[in-house]
């Protein structure tokens, strides 16, 4: 067993990229990320790599070289970067390899994503009826919230105008210019609550971060982001999910509230001690809800919290200081390694203009999505 | 039910009016809907569920669904806003459906709801699908 540590992370911004692919983005990440580890391609052991909709991960092989590294792809909904990274984590801790890489890109096209019921298992009426629509679900899972523990509208303004802050002091951040919450109320609405300034749009980008075991990280003098621990967890009975024609009445936990139970069990460590916290924010309902689910407060405290600016980047527990989805948008394979990026960067006091202004010791990061689950990620300044 | 059901064991029309079908497993009792169908059946009997129940959630519709798979027989401007919500049935199951009103001001969670058949245009013509509206009063 052996400790894992991060030590290179590189990123392609977030955004819409003319005449480049996804595969172009991910090699740029790969590449920043040895680069930023100061070490070459062909000292890598192992790579585990994933994309939705821009390719095979294993493509970008031909482009770093073909050294016979073992590649293996990762395809678990929006989940998949964060499962990238759980499978390093796995393959380092074990003891079996010292120096590896997670890799995540991808490019969307523009709009709502158009499912196959098929494909899902669904009934074909389901889509003909206009009933899935991600959009849809994320709307009515936060009114349902909304209406048991008294959120507002204006607070789930506050959200999107927060992230738009963040995203116009951070570089690889898509949406740059702050917007104020007012014409986030007032902006065309999409699926009541939600307007269209409160829910993140596919896009493109890539993320890569290096992982070595705490031997090889010593030699390399890199140990100053360490992994605590990090959780995959799916949907159980009674949970919400998106394209579901029926639910429990008996209601259970969120794949969110088992992954993140989990991971504060495996690393000790409670909410409390989190300096800083990067959570799915689909949209802005999301990130009320999922401060809760992550075990950040109690239901129906957000209201409060999120007005007294607790969550913004000067105050006690800053949430999404890159600007979140909202401001960066959401590539499926690249979105939760963007996260861990955003963490390792605040940990080192590297985030540059959007640095937080408090000690950052420990960092959180949570990845939801389709078809109902999630993943946490705990890192610790070494 | 004026047109030709939208799928086969999605709903029916009993002595007493329109019940939607669910599934009950033969392994350990719970309840699934949509009915599974083929195969996926086999596991499942029938159950009719209640006509009346609580709104559990809502939204509304704004834009037209991208086609495929929306089959609506509108186009980006004959679309019409349309409310979608889940309505729990005691002791049953919480269902999703469209939701049968032009007054989205009004919706509120837990009031009560009741299943009708509705007209669906498809592009290949009119059939017939499920919808739960506001109990008047």
């Amino acid at each position: 067993m052996s400790d894992v540590y991060i030590v290179g992370a590189g990123i392609h911004p977030f955004g819409r990229h003319e005449g480049k692919s996804g595969l172009d983005q991910g090699v740029f990440a790969a590449r920043r990320a040895l680069s930023d580890a100061g070490v070459d391609w062909r000292e890598i052991q192992f790579a585990f790599g994933g994309s939705d909709a821009g390719g095979n991960a294993d493509a970008v092989l031909p482009r770093l070289g073909l050294t016979g590294v073992q590649f293996i792809n990762v395809a678990n909904g929006c989940a998949t970067g964060g499962s990238a990274l759980l499978s390093g984590y796995w393959a380092i801790k074990s003891g079996e390899f010292d120096l590896g890489i997670a890799i995540g890109f991808d490019k969307h096209p523009r709009g709502a994503f158009n499912p196959d019921p098929e494909e899902w298992g669904l009934p074909a009426w389901y889509g003909e009826t206009g009933l899935m629509l991600t959009t849809q679900f994320f709307a009515m899972k936060i009114r349902r919230y909304m209406s048991l523990y008294g959120i507002t509208a204006q607070t789930l303004a506050l959200v999107a105008e927060k992230a738009f802050d963040n995203g116009s002091r951070t570089d690889h951040a898509w949406r740059r210019e702050p917007v104020g919450a007012n014409v986030i109320l007032s902006s065309q609405m999409v699926s009541d609550p939600l307007t269209k300034f409160m829910f993140c749009a596919p896009a493109e980008g890539g993320v890569a971060l290096v992982l070595a075991s705490e031997k090889r990280a010593r030699q390399m003098g890199r140990t100053g982001v360490k992994m605590l621990g990090a959780t995959v967890r799916t949907r159980v009975n009674g949970s919400f999910e998106v394209f579901s024609p029926a639910l429990d009445i008996e209601r259970g936990p969120s794949p969110t509230e088992i992954a993140s139970t989990a991971a504060f069990e495996m690393t000790g460590i409670g909410p409390k001690d989190v300096d800083i916290a990067q959570l799915q924010d689909t949209e802005s309902g999301a990130e009320v809800m999922h401060m809760a689910e992550n075990g950040f407060c109690a239901d129906g405290e957000q209201e409060r919290l999120i007005r007294d600016g607790t969550t913004r980047a000067d105050g006690a527990l800053p949430v999404n200081t890159d600007g979140g989805c909202l401001a960066c948008g959401e590539p499926i394979g690249a979105s939760g390694l963007r996260q861990v990026y955003e963490n390792v960067m605040q940990l080192r006091g590297a985030a540059g203009a959007h640095q937080v202004p408090k000690d950052v010791r420990i960092a959180y990061s949570q990845v939801y999505g389709a078809p109902g689950l999630s993943a946490v990620c705990l890192l610790g300044r070494g | 039910m004026t047109s030709k059901p939208i799928a086969p064991g999605l709903f029916e029309e009993g002595g007493n009016g329109p019940h939607l079908l669910a599934g009950r497993s033969k392994e350990d009792s719970r309840l699934v809907f949509p009915l599974p169908q083929g195969a996926a059946g086999e596991d499942f009997e029938p159950v009719p569920l209640s006509q009346k129940g609580r709104l559990w959630s809502f939204t509304v519709q704004r834009f037209r669904p991208k086609s495929p798979p929306y089959a609506g027989a509108d186009d980006e401007k004959s679309f019409k806003p349309y409310a979608v919500g889940y309505i729990e049935l005691a002791g049953e199951i919480i269902v999703e459906s469209r939701l049968q009103t032009e007054d989205f001001a009004a919706l509120k969670v837990g009031q009560e709801m009741e299943l009708v058949f509705e007209d669906f245009a498809r592009k290949d013509g009119v059939v017939t699908t499920y919808a739960f509206r506001p109990i008047a009063g």
